[in-house]
C-alpha cells in the first residue's frame, strides 16, 4: 500500500548535501566532456546520459521516489514510456519518410 | 525490524485516518499533474530532436553563440535550489520551523537569481537582433532560425515555470510562518517541492541541449 506523504523516513541534511555535491560533480563532468570533446562523436549521447543520471538522482533522493509505492513508480514508468514511444515513432517517420 | 516497520505503517495509516488528511491522494494528484507537464515539455523536446536531426550543422553553429558561463551558473543555482527546498521539507518534518523558513527563503532567492541571469542572457541576444521574427534572425540559415526559436520558446516557458515556483514557495513561506504548514501537516510544502524539483529536471535537459551540444 502506498502510505503517503508523511510516512517516509526523514533524510538527514548531510544526505541531501552529498546528493547536491554529486549533482555539481556531474555538471562539471558534463561541461568538461563537451568542451574538451572527450567523447568525440558520442558527445550528444554522453551529455544526455549524464543529464539522465542527474535527473535520476533528483527523482530518487530529492523527490523521494525510492520511498514511493508502486502506484507512483508505475505511473512514472508509464509517462516516461509514453514519451519514449512518441519520440521513437516520430523518428521512424522522419528517418524513413 | 520487519515487525517494527509493520507497526509503524499501521500507526501511520491510523494517524492519517484520524487526521482526516488524505496525504496519499494529495501526492498522487501532484505526480499526475507533473506527468502532464512531462508530456507538455516532451512535445518541445521532440520538436528540438527532429529539427536537430535535420539541421545538425546549423544547430552546431547557433549553439556556439550561447553563453556557457551563464548557463553553467544557472544550472548550479537550480541544482542548489533543489537542495535547499529538500532541506526545507526535511527541517519542517523535524519540527525546525525557523531553519525551514531560512531554506525556503534561500530557494526563493535562487529562483530569482536564475530569472535575473536569464534576463541578462535574453537581453544580450535581443541587443544583437536575435529574437523571434527579427530581420537579423530571419536572414540566417533555416536551422539557426529554428534553433533560436526553440531556445526562446523552451527557456521562456521554463522561465515562467520558475516564476510560478517562486510564487508558490513564497505562499508556502507565509503558510509556514502562520503555522498552516507544520511538522504534522506539510503536504502543501512537499508538493511545491516536487514541482520545484521537476522544473530543475527540465533545466537539467535544457542545459546540454542548448549550451553543450555544439
Amino acid at each position: 500500500m502506498d502510505r503517503g506523504t508523511s510516512r517516509e523516513p526523514t533524510a538527514g541534511y548531510v544526505h541531501y548535501a552529498l546528493i547536491w555535491a554529486a549533482l555539481v560533480a556531474l555538471l562539471i563532468m558534463t561541461i568538461a566532456i563537451a568542451r574538451l570533446s572527450l567523447l568525440a562523436n558520442y558527445s550528444v549521447l554522453g551529455s544526455l546520459f549524464i543529464a539522465t543520471v542527474k535527473a535520476g538522482l533528483v527523482l530518487i533522493y530529492f523527490m523521494h521516489l525510492k520511498h514511493e509505492g508502486w502506484v507512483v513508480k508505475g505511473m512514472l514508468l508509464l509517462a516516461v514510456a509514453a514519451l519514449f514511444f512518441i519520440i521513437a515513432l516520430t523518428f521512424v517517420d522522419v528517418w524513413y519518410r | 525490524m520487519a515487525m517494527e516497520k509493520e507497526s509503524n505503517a499501521g500507526t501511520a495509516v491510523t494517524a492519517e485516518a484520524q487526521s482526516g488528511v488524505d496525504y496519499t491522494g494529495k501526492k498522487i494528484g501532484m505526480w499526475l499533474f507533473l506527468f502532464t507537464e512531462l508530456l507538455f515539455f516532451g512535445g518541445m523536446f521532440l520538436l528540438y530532436s527532429v529539427f536537430r536531426s535535420q539541421y545538425p550543422a546549423e544547430f552546431h553553429s547557433a549553439a556556439q553563440e550561447e553563453n556557457l558561463l551563464l548557463g553553467s551558473v544557472n544550472t548550479t543555482i537550480l541544482l542548489t535550489s533543489s537542495f535547499t527546498i529538500a532541506v526545507a521539507i526535511a527541517a519542517i518534518r523535524k519540527g525546525n520551523k525557523i531553519f525551514s523558513l531560512y531554506m525556503q527563503t534561500a530557494t526563493i532567492m535562487f529562483g530569482i537569481c536564475f530569472l535575473i541571469i536569464k534576463y541578462f542572457e535574453w537581453s544580450a541576444k535581443i541587443s544583437k537582433g536575435i529574437y523571434p521574427d527579427s530581420p537579423a534572425l530571419l536572414s540566417r540559415e533555416k536551422g539557426e532560425i529554428l534553433f533560436f526559436s526553440l531556445y526562446y520558446v523552451m527557456t521562456g516557458i521554463h522561465g515562467i515555470h520558475v516564476l510560478i515556483g517562486v510564487i508558490a514557495i513564497a505562499i508556502m513561506f507565509v503558510y509556514t510562518r502562520r503555522g498552516v504548514i507544520g511538522r504534522d501537516n506539510f503536504a502543501k510544502l512537499e508538493n511545491t517541492g516536487l514541482y520545484w524539483h521537476f522544473v530543475d529536471i527540465v533545466w537539467i535537459y535544457l542545459f546540454p541541449l542548448f549550451y553543450l551540444i555544439t
